[in-house]
C-alpha cells in the first residue's frame, strides 16, 4: 500500500516538475534540440537541476540495501555498452526530435487532454508492444 | 555560430522544474528503491508480472493527474503540439521501440543514470541527444528550409 502511494506521489511530483520546467511543451523541447536555429538552452537547466538533486539521492541509495520504507534497493547492475543501447537510443532520439515528445511529457500532455498527445502515447505503447513481440520471437528461436 | 533565443529562454523555471523532477526521482529511489524511468515503468506493464502492476499504474496515474491538479489551481502552461498526426505516430513508434531497445529514456538514463554516474547511461544520453539534434536539423533546416 505505502509502496503504491509513494509511486503515485513520485509520479505526481514528476509530472508537476515537467510542467514547471516547460518540458511538457514539445515546442520548448524542439527549441532546445534546434541548435542551428534560434537555440533555447532552457532544457539544459532542467537536466542540471534534476541531476544536482539526484546526485545526493543516488549517493545515499548506493550505500543502502533497503529503501527507507523497507523495500529492496534495485539499482541497475549492467554497465554494458552494446549495440542495443546505442541503436535503441538513436531510434528514441529520432522520435524525440520528430515530435518533441519523450515518454514523460507525452503522458503529462495526455493528462492535459491534448489529442496529439493521445496519438503519440498510443503509438508509443504500440512501439513498446512491437518490441516485446520481436523479443519473444527472438528468444523462441 | 549558435544564436540564443533569449525571448524563449527560461532558466529559472527550467531549473525549478528540474529540481522538482530530481526530488521525484529522489523520493522514488529512497522510499521505494526503484529508478524513476518512465519508459521502463510503462513498458513493464506490457509483460505483467505478479505484484508488479499496481505500483506502475499508480506512478503513471500520478503523472496523468499532475496537469489535472494544476488546472484546479491555475491555468496550465502552454503545451504546443505542432507535429502532424502521421508524424506523431511515427515519433511514438520510434520512441516506444527505441526506449525499450535502449533500456531507457530522458528520465531513466538522462536523469537517474547520470545522477548515478553511469557510463552506460551517459552513452545513451549523448546518443539520443545527438540523434535529436540531427533529426531537428534535418526537419527544420534541410526539409522545411529547402
Amino acid at each position: 500500500m505505502k509502496f503504491n502511494l509513494a509511486s503515485f506521489g513520485a509520479g505526481l511530483l514528476f509530472g508537476l516538475g515537467l510542467l514547471v520546467s516547460g518540458m511538457a511543451n514539445p515546442e520548448k523541447v524542439l527549441g532546445f534540440l534546434d541548435i542551428a536555429g534560434q537555440w533555447d538552452p532552457s532544457l539544459a537547466f532542467v537536466m542540471a537541476g534534476a541531476i544536482l538533486v539526484g546526485l545526493f539521492a543516488f549517493t545515499v541509495a548506493k550505500k543502502r540495501t533497503m529503501s527507507f520504507l523497507g523495500f529492496d534497493m534495485r539499482l541497475p547492475a549492467s554497465d554494458r555498452l552494446d549495440k542495443r543501447l546505442v541503436v535503441g537510443s538513436v531510434l528514441f532520439g529520432a522520435g524525440w526530435g520528430l515530435a518533441g515528445f519523450c515518454p514523460g511529457p507525452g503522458l503529462v500532455a495526455l493528462g492535459a487532454g491534448k489529442t496529439g498527445a493521445l496519438v503519440f502515447v498510443v503509438a508509443m505503447i504500440a512501439g513498446m508492444g512491437l518490441f516485446e513481440v520481436v523479443e519473444k520471437n527472438r528468444a523462441a528461436k | 555560430m549558435i544564436e540564443i533565443a533569449w525571448g524563449h529562454f527560461t532558466p529559472w523555471s527550467a531549473l525549478a522544474g528540474g529540481i522538482i523532477i530530481g526530488l521525484s526521482a529522489t523520493a522514488f529511489i529512497l522510499l521505494n528503491g526503484r529508478i524513476a524511468g518512465i519508459s521502463g515503468i510503462l513498458g513493464g506493464l506490457l509483460t505483467p508480472q505478479k505484484r508488479d502492476v499496481l505500483w506502475r499504474v499508480a506512478f503513471l496515474a500520478g503523472m496523468l493527474a499532475a496537469p489535472l491538479l494544476w488546472m484546479m489551481i491555475a491555468e496550465l502552461p502552454a503545451i504546443e503540439i505542432k507535429a502532424s498526426y502521421p508524424a506523431l505516430i511515427v515519433a511514438g513508434l520510434l520512441v516506444g521501440i527505441g526506449t525499450r531497445y535502449g533500456s531507457g529514456c530522458t528520465s531513466g538514463h538522462g536523469v537517474c543514470g547520470l545522477s548515478r554516474l553511469s557510463v552506460r547511461s551517459l552513452t545513451a544520453t549523448l546518443t539520443f541527444m545527438a540523434a535529436g539534434f540531427i533529426t531537428v536539423y534535418i526537419i527544420r533546416h534541410l526539409i522545411q528550409g529547402a
